[in-house]
């Protein structure tokens, strides 16, 4: 006992799975406990299931021009003067439901979102633990690159990926292929982090006995960073990808406002604030407006569940 | 008088879970230029009696009954303010890892000269004089040289040896010293308890030496407090203690520890493990692994009492044999 | 000692901790080199207990790395029953690796904590091949945790749900997995209190005896060192400066070394001795003192210790490195305190 620590808990409690932690009611007593995580669970809760369940929701399918009547388009809020009562927010300049676009957008959104964080985590996880346990001339090449590509602001490097992308595509296919282009940019730029959080935990990782055990043990070198190391590395790679997701959706919605995101015919959610920005000044403000309101309260939940979530999980704040 | 008298302290730290106990009516008393060790385990408490005394707990912890009196003065209620000149002025403290008390980036004379004149009021020069006289007494060579160095250019015991300087100079009367050789070496451990115990002696202050080391507790102190699952088991004159323990986790924690000479075939030992505070059982906390167990140990947690020189908690202390 | 398992001859490990050459050019400072483990020689017969005993820093721990190939050595041989294998990496040859094993000092970081630890004890029968249906390897598992003290169905629990010293039953039962003959224990119980501290020294001696198990016994603490082992080794600053049966060292202790660990240690039986004397301190591994390392501290030392390095000679039961001893300055001292 050196210092006076709370009495006869072991020294170090040492996590068990996450999902056991989860289970065992600290993160749980802690979620109970914060209205902000509470209140951005909801949110993002009604949002998920909006976007999932859309083309049940949704009053039309904006992708589907035969549903479209010229005849409906610019038309206000059901509530606002002029308003139709089959376009609850309103109609944009070429007949599509706001309401239902943005159920659609949001979809493509969330798609865009999870899959870059997922292509970001996977490189990120995978040569961060390479650099940090192999160390020397591998690991000086991988974290020298990730320096190169920090020093770019991450858009310009989404815009640069994008733009080689589509370079190499024949136009015909660029439509088809927009989704794909977007995954890889946003995903290939932010995997920086998640290298350098692994890299930092692997290092202290590989040089614990358990570790040493393993190599006595004839543990090959790639067993021991999968099966032993991978698993002790991840608790904070869960807090960054939460944050990366309001990240990667921002990014999406800021490439698709720039024009070189998703086309308008399938347009996202900063597909519309793009096209709605065009129109701002005619007095359209509804396709802007109501985009904006859900990509702010998305990008907004999923921050702050994340920060509530590194707090959660960090033991010396509890 | 006593110098420190520590009556029924009870640390309490809430949690969602309800509250626990970390130490349970802990009373001790020590007189002038009197070395009171406290021993056990990790988890046994010793070391939050020492911080409670102190007035470090760290929170949630509490003191949620009890008081603990500092020559006659209660200390246990007073403002941190207040608290923070008597850890200065009147009580020392030494910790187990010399790196973190010192200050790395201030020399190891302006933080003796610093300490002494916060207490006494010598000027600059008279509380340097004071800071070199210190650095010998403590041992460090060359004095009026080393004053004027960093904490990293001592080694690991001279750096323990500078704590107690720092730990001396304003002249507490009370120190506490939490595992104060636990970080050094055997041959330098030595060294360092026979400083401890002769500079106690010299300067007439009382200590707290909080270790789980039965040896250091053999070699410096007066009087032993044995703690477990955050009480006071057994209290009595070392020689007493550790020679006719009467608490059986007494006498099985002494019969446990391997000795130099003939070696025995097996080694005592006492069966499972101290239980966690939130897991303490209704009556005696030992008697789960308790050999002389009977009924009443389950039922009814037994009282401090006296039975010779030494206090003991045990319905059986006068049956068992030494 | 032709029955040997286990065979160590000048046995060399060095730390280059020099900085990078282009700030070792600026400064004009030279190569920095630890001689970690400098020169070591021992042997342990089959079924014997061999303790390395010495300060921080004296290269005790190094040598159990080396033996298990954690690290490579710089120089000299490790044959275990007399298959070389300095400069073989930890976990090869498979089939003599498969025959010795490690305990580690610390148990809490020595299982891995996102395992159950059915699957840590399980790991190696699964990697070196003994047990490959899982089935199978699991009633091993079974059997193994109640052969230590615990309970099967300790099995399905994460190593966080137990006390320091039945993590400690979990890291044995996962060493004798293999059936090793050969056990490196490196502080095995300095982490744990002393109640449990007897716990695990009685269940290694128990283990000894029932599978005949040969130790290497890695600690600080003579007490302990006396209850375990047949041999001891004194280490100080990458040296061995006595080697001698466990007896022979406590009742006649031969280097100045050697006497000063046992004058120091903190004694049950002992009250207030005086040993404020200035014992000093380990010196920096990085600039050993000349000559014999120990001179700087040694009340015996003369012009020759402070220049030539003495050679580690037989001395009676022992091996010892002194000038003082060879030249017979120095005879064995009595015992002077039993029990």
């Amino acid at each position: 006992m050196a210092t006076p620590t709370p009495a006869s808990a072991p020294p170090r409690p040492a996590p068990a799975g996450l999902i056991a932690r989860a289970l065992s009611g600290d993160v749980a007593w802690s979620f109970r406990h914060s209205w902000s995580a509470r209140i951005s669970a909801l949110v993002l809760l009604i949002l998920f299931a909006a976007a999932i369940l859309a083309p049940w929701l949704a009053n039309q399918n904006p992708y589907d021009i035969g549903e479209l009547s010229l005849f409906d388009s610019e038309l206000p809020p059901a509530w606002a003067e002029g308003g139709d009562a089959r376009y609850w927010l309103g109609t944009d300049t070429l007949a599509r439901d706001v309401y239902s676009s943005i159920l659609y957008g949001l979809r493509l959104s969330l798609i865009v979102g999870f899959a870059s964080v997922a292509l970001a985590a996977v490189v990120g996880i995978s040569l961060g633990l390479l650099g940090g346990f192999v160390g020397g001339i591998v690991d000086a090449a991988i974290m020298r690159f990730a320096d190169v590509l920090l020093s770019f602001p991450t858009i310009l490097v989404a815009l640069l990926v994008n733009g080689i992308m589509r370079g190499a595509l024949p136009p015909a296919q660029h439509q088809q292929a927009a989704i794909w282009v977007l995954i890889l940019a946003i995903g290939l730029t932010n995997w920086v982090q998640y290298a350098r959080t692994v890299r930092s935990s692997t290092m202290v990782e590989r040089n614990k006995e358990y570790v040493q055990a393993a190599r006595i043990n004839g543990v090959s070198r790639a067993g021991i960073m999968v099966s032993h190391i991978l698993p002790n590395v991840l608790g904070p790679v869960l807090v960054i990808a939460t944050i990366n997701l309001g990240m990667a959706v921002l990014t999406e919605a800021t490439l698709s406002f720039l024009g070189v995101g998703m086309p308008a015919t399938q347009p996202s959610l900063g597909t519309l604030i793009r096209i709605g920005n065009e129109y701002l000044f005619s007095g359209i403000w509804w396709v802007v407006i109501f985009p904006s309101v859900v990509l702010v309260a998305l990008v907004l939940a999923v921050n702050l569940l994340g920060d509530w979530l590194r707090d959660a999980l960090n033991p010396k704040l509890r | 008088m006593a110098l420190l008298t520590v009556e029924n302290l009870t640390v309490t730290f809430p949690s969602r879970h309800g509250s626990t106990n970390a130490i349970e009516n802990v009373t001790i008393h020590v007189e002038p230029g009197e070395i009171l060790g406290m021993v056990g385990e990790s988890g046994a408490g010793k070391s939050m009696t020492g911080a409670a005394i102190i007035g470090l707990l760290e929170p949630p912890g509490h003191i949620s009954s009890g008081e603990i009196r500092l020559e006659g003065e209660r200390i246990d209620n007073l403002p941190p303010a207040a608290m923070r000149r008597i850890r200065g002025r009147r009580i020392g403290a030494i910790f187990q890892d010399p790196l973190t008390s010192l200050n790395p980036v201030l020399t190891v004379g302006d933080q003796l000269i610093e300490t002494i004149r916060a207490h006494l009021p010598l000027t600059k020069e008279a509380a340097r004089e004071r800071a070199i006289d210190w650095l010998r007494r403590v041992g460090i060579p060359a004095p009026e040289k080393r004053i004027d160095t960093y904490p990293h250019q001592y080694s690991g015991g001279m750096r323990q040896r500078v704590v107690i300087a720092l730990a001396l100079c304003a002249e507490p009367r009370l120190i506490i010293a939490d595992e104060p050789t636990t970080a050094l070496d055997v041959s330098v451990q030595a060294q360092i308890i026979a400083l401890l115990r002769r500079l106690a002696r010299e300067t007439g202050a009382a200590v707290v030496l909080v270790t789980h080391d039965m040896g250091v507790i053999a070699e410096t102190a007066d009087r032993v407090a044995v703690m477990y699952a955050g009480r006071i088991v057994e209290v009595g004159p070392v020689a007493e203690v550790l020679t006719h323990p009467r608490h059986p986790y007494t006498a099985g924690l002494m019969a446990s520890i391997p000795r130099i000479g003939p070696r025995p075939e097996i080694l005592p030992q006492i069966e499972g493990a101290m239980p966690r505070p939130a897991s303490r059982p209704a009556g005696c906390a030992f008697a789960p692994r308790c050999p002389y167990r009977i009924d009443r140990c389950i039922a009814e947690r037994p009282a401090l009492r006296g039975t010779g020189a030494a206090q003991v908690s045990c319905h059986l202390a006068e049956e068992i044999p030494v | 000692m032709t029955d040997a398992l286990v065979q160590v001859t000048g046995l060399k490990k060095t730390f280059d901790l020099s900085r990078p050459l282009i700030n070792r050019i600026l400064d004009r400072s030279g190569r920095q080199v630890v001689h970690a483990v400098d020169g070591v020689d021992f042997a342990i017969p089959r079924g014997q207990t061999l303790s390395l005993v010495g300060e921080s820093g004296c290269g005790k721990s190094t040598v159990a790395k080396l033996l298990m190939g954690l690290t490579a050595p710089s120089g000299g041989s490790i044959r275990f029953d007399g298959v070389e294998l300095a400069g073989r990496p930890a976990g090869s040859p498979p089939e003599t690796r498969r025959r010795m094993q490690m305990i580690f000092q610390d148990p809490y970081a020595s299982l891995n904590p996102r395992w159950r630890v059915a699957r840590i004890i399980g790991e190696p029968m699964k990697s070196y091949g003994t047990h490959p249906d899982p089935a199978d390897r699991r009633r091993e598992v079974d059997r193994l945790l109640e052969f230590v003290g615990l309970s099967a169905a300790d099995g399905e629990k994460f190593p966080h749900e137990f006390s320091g010293g039945q993590r400690q039953r979990i890291s044995i039962a996962r060493a004798i997995s293999t059936k090793p003959e050969f056990l490196v224990c490196d502080e095995p119980t300095s982490a744990l209190d002393v109640s449990v501290q007897a716990q695990i020294l009685n269940l290694m001696r128990e283990l000894q005896r029932e599978l005949g198990l040969t130790y290497l016994f890695i600690s600080h603490d003579l007490a302990v060192v006396n209850y375990i082992s047949d041999m001891i080794g004194v280490m100080y600053l990458g040296r061995l400066v006595e080697l001698a049966p466990a007896e022979e060292i406590f009742a006649r202790p031969q280097h100045p070394y050697t006497r000063l660990l046992l004058d120091t240690i903190p004694d049950i039986g002992m009250k207030n001795r005086d040993i404020d004397r200035p014992a000093g301190e380990v010196p920096n591994p990085i600039t050993p003192p000349l000559g014999c390392h120990f001179h700087p501290r040694c009340p015996h030392a003369d012009a020759r210790c402070r220049s030539e390095a003495p050679q580690f000679l037989p001395q009676g039961a022992a091996q010892v490195r002194c000038h003082a001893v060879a030249e017979g300055r120095l005879s064995p001292e009595p015992l002077r305190k039993a029990g």
